[in-house]
């Protein structure tokens, strides 16, 4: 399984990305978001967390309209994954491979802390290695982190079992308790919480490992 | 020529900045805000010639996002 992991100017878990996909087994290309085009035969794009330009604008906004992004677009339209994590998952709904949007985090702080997350199904190739309604330890970090959609997407969302992730007691105000959610074919998954963060004990949780495990052993025999 | 663009979050959607604020200004003993919505301006130089219709497609592939916010263009 071939992966590529974007770097932008102000990406900082970039490197932890790469790290937790080469743990699970993939073989990882960086990308520089200045570049046009991915690696020849990647299977799946990791969007990383961190505060991309700066965070100007909006969360997300400018790198959903860089250059590589152009190609993120075009390969998942062509049916290939997309990984988003935290400013990740900004960029995935600013570019609008995800409904929605991520604003500031309703008691306005920024909050870094582990919480527990209940898998919304395990019929995904992101999260075949989970049961549906386990509850799993995930760090987030953020401060604009309070997913919002029309009712009507939400409901969407949630009849088409799109909710990859709830938490299971909010802290950001995000509607409908929502932490994640995939795409319509189920190929691009974005959430807010870090899974790359809780990969084996010494992090204090490896509830993260099985996303990566899972996904990568779904991919290998796909 | 110079136009003003101005981006508000859509009717309906939670301002949580605009809420802390009206909080803010009733502990500075101003009675009667009712409601307080925070939004952006964004002033553009432009080149002579631009239209207005380019401008629309400025907000709309940038400046707002559209799924939370509306936006205002004035020319000037």
């Amino acid at each position: 399984m071939r992966a590529a992991v974007i770097t932008f100017p102000g990406s900082n878990c970039d490197r932890d990305l790469a790290v937790g996909l080469e743990m699970a087994g993939a073989e990882v290309t960086r990308v520089w978001h200045k570049d046009s085009t991915l690696p020849e035969g990647i299977d799946l794009v990791g969007i990383p967390g961190g505060f991309s330009y700066g965070d100007y604008l909006r969360c997300g906004a400018i790198a959903a309209n860089s250059p590589i992004c152009s190609a993120v677009k075009t390969h998942a339209e062509k049916g290939g994954y997309v990984f988003g994590v935290c400013n990740g998952f900004q960029v995935l709904t600013e570019t609008r491979l995800l409904p929605g949007a991520l604003m500031r985090n309703a008691g306005l702080k920024y909050i870094c802390k582990t919480v527990g997350l209940e898998v919304g199904t395990s019929d995904s190739d992101f999260l075949n290695n989970y049961t549906a309604g386990q509850i799993i330890q995930v760090p987030i970090a953020h401060h604009d982190g309070n997913y919002t959609a029309t009712s009507d997407e939400l409901d969407r969302l949630e009849g088409e079992g799109r909710v990859a992730f709830r938490y299971a007691d909010n802290p950001n105000g995000s509607d409908r308790d929502i932490a994640g959610i995939t795409s319509a074919n189920g190929r691009v998954l974005g959430m807010m919480p870090h899974p790359e963060r809780a990969m084996e004990d010494a992090h204090g949780s490896a509830d993260g490992a099985r996303l990566f495990a899972g996904l990568i052993g779904a991919m290998a025999t796909a | 020529m110079k136009a003003r663009v101005h981006v508000m979050l859509k009717n309906g959607v939670l301002d949580p900045q605009g809420e802390a604020v009206r909080h803010a200004l009733g502990a500075l003993g101003f009675d009667g805000v009712e409601g307080v919505r925070q939004g952006k301006v964004i002033e553009l130089d432009l080149a002579a010639g631009t239209t207005e219709a380019q401008v629309n497609e400025m907000c709309e592939k940038l400046l707002a996002n559209t799924v939370i916010e509306s936006y205002t263009v004035e020319l000037s």
